[in-house]
């Protein structure tokens, strides 16, 4: 196993507020990662941190065992994929245009798809389950579906890792659920690195194997769900009392926030 | 193979062309001189008599060459600022970048007298002084990495009015005789193009042909921009460099379409719009489509500001104005209930 992602003594502030001082974490090829952590926990700036959207202060983020600010942009993209929390698009570009955007890093000097092109971005649609949406706008979908076209477009870049932040924040029930099913199968299939940052902590226990627990831009807890998501961590990261059990048919943990810790019991 | 968009962009641009075929055999045709469109086949034979081929030479061809470049030069701009600012209401005239243009081209001619006119690259060199300059201007009001499209419009509005009112002074400097002139480069025309050499028409051509061409090769990228800037970088583009060539680009056709004619309004707004709903927001075929579609309607909106008043001429802006202000307000209006 090789890492694909590695954060070296990462610091990064935004104007003075320091979010990452001396951070390191790594991510091996092939994990299916969830980083978990209250808001302000840093965890968006950890993904445009290790997108090269954000530059660290000092210390070094590498991909592949590169530095990532020794790759150009579009090697960069060649990499790694992002889908962000929402999508907003100026212009209205039917779903199969959008999805042939993630061929980008790999077209030539004037930007012309070709055959092969066309044929990945179909098979990132079927496998997203959006190639029934092909024609339609992307700004006239909903938003569970807008947000299964961007994984689309993330896969057609055929990257080896792929970056999610909150991918299903503004997702009702079933898309959350679509979402996560659809990662797990291109994690296992696809052998596509995921990490995703999240606030889901029970979808992420049930899909990941490896949760991270971030707070105050540390890691405070690393390691399989089990072990990772006990009350007593609960408590000092997302200061909750919680209820944690294992789903008998399963076999995952699952957790029941109760009340903020602190507070009596009623 | 080709895919069905490019068959489709390939149609698409057939018929541009074909468009702008037929609009400037039209213009060539009308004028209130004896010359007509039985008589442009013997100007390209070499039959015709002289007077006609002059006219058609000297007056009518110069004008329609510098229209239909004044046309793709604003349209084509027109889809870049719109691209780069993710707002269809973005042109090179609202956000005063023309004004800063033609302020430039007339501060040169001002300070080097007219004799500099026959300098090729002068006056459009100034001009794309005067556009860069008002780009920084702009710029400023990008705040914590967000410009807000309907502050720069504010702000263009703005930079008009007073570039319009400095114009006006050095073009007139009080003397009432030369407000017809002032005024006619102030609201965009293309009649100074019987007076300008075909040295000077023929580089202002090939200056907007190449800023076209180098604004094609960035066209792919134009289309992640409309995701944003953080997730086109997200797909491999290098934001900071593309933005800044596509608008140093688009300032550039911009400034040498407004050096010789002043501000012709509403062009780069009204053009992109239409080709947009004809041939998709790709603007790999946008671009080229809408450079085409400029061309032509410019040239066709200079034959009926020649026309309609005929005997007399009004200048080309009057007519992109009168189509223009009220097709701001209306996709201003609509675009505003949509949110």
């Amino acid at each position: 196993m090789s890492e694909i992602l590695r954060f070296d003594r990462v610091s990064f502030s935004y104007r003075a507020a320091p979010v990452f001082e001396d951070f390191s974490l790594g991510i091996e090829q092939g994990e299916m990662t969830a980083v978990l952590g209250p808001n302000g926990s840093g965890k968006t700036t950890l993904v445009r941190l290790a997108a090269g959207f954000l530059r660290p202060s000092s210390g070094a983020v590498s991909l592949a065992g590169r530095r990532l600010a020794e790759i150009p942009a579009r090697g960069r993209a060649r990499i790694v994929s992002v889908v962000p929390q929402e999508s907003h698009l100026a212009f209205d570009f039917t779903v199969r245009e959008v999805v042939l955007m993630g061929r980008a890093p790999h077209l030539g000097l004037l930007g012309i798809d070709g055959e092969d092109d066309r044929k990945i971005a179909l098979g990132a649609m079927e496998q997203a389950d959006v190639a029934r949406l092909a024609d339609r706008r992307f700004t006239a979908l909903s938003g569970g579906e807008r947000q299964r076209v961007v994984v689309a477009r993330a896969l057609a870049q055929r990257p080896r890792l792929m970056l999610l932040d909150e991918p299903t924040a503004f997702l009702d029930l079933k898309h959350r659920l679509s979402v996560y099913s659809l990662l797990t199968e291109l994690n296992r299939e696809a052998r596509i690195t995921v990490v995703a940052v999240s606030h889901d902590i029970n979808l992420a226990a049930r899909h990941c194997r490896r949760v991270v627990l971030l707070v105050g831009g540390k890691v405070a807890a690393d390691g399989p769900p089990d072990d990772v998501l006990t009350a007593a961590n609960l408590r000092r990261v997302y200061e909750v009392e919680a209820d944690v059990r294992r789903d008998p048919s399963t076999g995952r943990t699952y957790v029941f926030p109760i009340r903020p810790a602190g507070d009596t019991p009623p | 193979m080709p895919s069905p968009s490019v068959k489709r962009g390939v149609t698409v641009l057939a018929a541009l062309t074909a468009l702008l075929i037929a609009c400037a055999w039209l213009s060539l045709g009308v004028g209130p001189s004896p010359a007509s469109w039985s008589d442009v086949p013997g100007l390209l034979t070499g039959d015709a008599d002289p007077v006609t081929r002059d006219i058609l030479a000297r007056v009518r061809m110069p004008r329609l060459v510098l229209a239909a470049v004044v046309g793709a030069a604003l349209s084509g701009a027109g889809v870049v600022f719109q691209a780069v600012l993710r707002n269809p209401l973005a042109d090179p005239y609202i956000l005063g970048v023309s004004g800063g243009a033609a302020l430039g081209a007339v501060l040169f001619t001002a300070a080097l007298g007219t004799a500099a006119m026959g300098s090729v690259l002068g006056r459009p060199g100034a001009a794309f002084a005067g556009a860069v300059g008002t780009l920084a201007l702009l710029s400023l009001a990008r705040v914590r990495g967000r410009t807000e499209p309907t502050v720069l419009l504010l702000v263009g509005v703005v930079l008009n009015a007073f570039y319009s009112a400095v114009i006006l002074f050095l073009l007139t400097a009080g003397d009432t005789s030369r407000f017809r002139g002032a005024l006619f480069y102030l609201v965009g025309s293309v009649s100074a193009a019987a007076s300008l050499s075909w040295t000077v028409l023929a580089s202002v051509t090939a200056l907007v042909a190449a800023g076209l061409a180098v604004l094609l090769l960035f066209s792919h990228r134009l289309n992640l921009l409309a995701f944003g800037e953080e997730v086109a970088g997200h797909l491999g583009v290098d934001v900071e460099r593309t933005v800044w060539l596509a608008v140093g680009g688009a300032s550039l056709i911009t400034a040498a379409a407004v050096a010789f004619t002043g501000l012709v309004g509403f062009v780069g707004l009204i053009v992109p719009h239409l080709v947009r709903t004809l041939a998709g927001p790709d603007h790999r075929l946008l671009l080229p489509a809408s450079a085409l579609g400029g061309a032509a309607f410019v040239v066709l909106a200079d034959t009926a500001a020649r026309t309609v008043v005929a005997p007399g001429e009004m200048p080309v802006g009057v007519i992109t104005a009168l189509i223009g202000g009220p097709f701001f307000l209306g996709l201003f209006l609509r675009r505003l209930r949509e949110r």
